[in-house]
């Protein structure tokens, strides 16, 4: 005998009936949560920029931002600037100040923009906005750049907070989803931690960046000015999407710096 | 030994989803590098197939036949999905170490494994039972090998250095001991998993087939 649930017509209703079902239920939810989610993010944001710069609660061995109550005072206390270049084909075409920015963009603080939209404006022959921060603790100033590329299964981006010779002091990276163990441990202290002090600049001013490197034969990473990081077991094409993004996203940002300098 | 009891601990051992009922190995191996990352997908795995198989178990009699596989798939990833939204809005952090593993357990085959060969023919209490004893036999095998292949690979437990500092020589370093780089690839998660297996059955002929 042919049971209820085996006929054709049933089955259809079905599968409507659990589409309409699941995808009002996920879109409810997805809606409803979304201001929340939004929120973390932003504060997400304001706790890496802190973290590249040297503000957080970390333990030995372990990477910890301050807390997110914390984050928005902290922000306002000690990101003293934040400007938004606009690029066009490596060249700045203009720089906007934070006021001019918010005035121009119904109020949206340049630490929002999206990275990965700019990047895909870049693509597409328009102009690139390039935010840059610029913060300031104990009398040293800090310039910190968000930076954005591809680790080997998805997205990989960070924060590389820099001196006024681009001299790297801090970085921050993260990933949406790195193998945990092997790539997922850009995030770990022990790879971020090896940035600080590296050159990304030549004695001459010429961009090299920093290459994650299997061979620098100095895991300690007593040379500041090999412009290599020793690379993370495993993790080759994690490694290499930090070098990209390093290599791509920092060298448009030398032309602000050559311009910080002349000024002085 | 009562039937319900059996539900729990036969996973355990003579009958463990990864070494008997080879499902979830996938995830036994990419995700084994480090004893946490074993851990947190144990758990979010225990989560998901409780739930799931309590799910899949109430609606067993309206699912129709042609099409449940599409069914439980859709079950398992809406649940995840909700799950993960709502750790992203209440409980971000915990989102963030989580949000690798959300495709993996939406993958894994144990999910569907249990689902299909249990679910759909028990009831909702023994299905919930059976979901916990074979998540904590996949558990079980998730954390041997997480255990031996960071302990191995990066001398560390738990991200806790156990055997010295390799870079400043200490420990068993100092003796010329080095981590077997090797141990943290993949194919040695499969040799982990074949080592398990054949202890397994050396110690029960019962288990071997022919």
């Amino acid at each position: 005998m042919e049971k209820r649930t085996d006929k054709n017509s049933y089955t259809v209703i079905f599968a409507i009936g659990m589409v309409l079902v699941v995808g009002a239920l996920l879109a409810y939810l997805a809606s409803a949560l979304k201001p929340m989610i939004t929120e973390n993010q932003r504060l997400e944001k304001q706790q890496n920029i802190l973290y590249a710069m040297g503000i957080n609660n970390n333990t030995p061995g372990s990477a910890t931002f301050i807390s997110t109550d914390e984050a928005p005072e902290k922000f306002e206390k000690y990101i003293t600037d934040q400007v938004v270049l606009e690029v066009k084909d490596g060249k700045i075409v203009s720089q906007l100040s934070r006021e001019e920015y918010k005035a121009k963009n119904s109020g949206q603080e340049p630490y929002l923009i999206d990275v990965k939209k700019q990047q895909a404006n870049a693509k597409a022959g328009k102009n690139r906005k390039l935010p840059l921060f610029v913060g300031e603790k104990e009398g040293k100033k800090f310039y910190i750049a968000p930076i954005r590329g591809k680790g080997l299964w998805d997205a990989i981006w960070g924060y590389i907070a820099m001196d006024e010779n681009m001299v790297v002091q801090g970085a921050y990276f993260d990933h949406k989803g790195e193998t945990p163990g092997l790539g997922a441990n850009i995030k770990q202290r022990y790879f971020m931690d090896d940035f600080y002090g590296e050159h990304l600049l030549t004695e001459a001013g010429v961009f090299k960046g920093i290459t994650i490197s299997k061979s620098n034969a100095d895991p300690t990473n007593q040379d500041k000015k090999d412009y290599e990081i020793d690379a993370i077991a495993g993790a080759t094409i994690t490694g290499d999407g930090v070098t990209a993004m390093i290599k791509k996203d920092l060298k448009l940002y030398v032309p602000y710096f050559k311009n910080l300098k002349n000024k002085q | 030994m009562g039937k319900d009891t059996k539900l729990i601990l036969d996973p355990l051992a003579d009958n463990n989803p990864i070494t008997i009922q080879v499902l979830g190995i996938c995830s036994a191996l990419a995700i084994t590098a480090e004893l946490e990352a074993s851990i947190v997908m144990s758990i979010s795995v225990l989560f998901v197939l409780g739930v799931g198989n309590v799910v899949i178990s109430l609606m067993r009699n309206i699912i129709p036949s042609k099409i449940r596989i599409i069914v439980q798939l859709i079950v398992v990833a809406t649940l995840v999905i909700i799950v993960d939204l709502v750790l992203k809005a209440f409980a971000y952090e915990l989102s963030k170490t989580l949000s690798v593993f959300v495709g993996l357990i939406i993958t894994n085959c144990i999910i569907m494994g249990r689902f299909e060969a249990f679910a759909l023919g028990n009831g909702p209490w023994r299905s919930f039972l059976d979901g916990i004893g074979n998540s904590l036999g996949y558990a079980v095998i998730l954390i041997i090998v997480g255990f031996f292949r960071e302990l191995l690979g990066s001398g560390t437990l738990l991200g806790i250095k156990i055997l010295g500092d390799p870079v400043a020589k200490t420990g068993l370093y100092a003796f010329g001991y080095e981590n077997n780089g090797f141990m943290l690839l993949s194919p040695m998660a499969l040799i982990v998993v074949g080592i398990i297996i054949w202890v397994q059955r050396s110690r029960n002929k019962a288990l071997i087939e022919d």
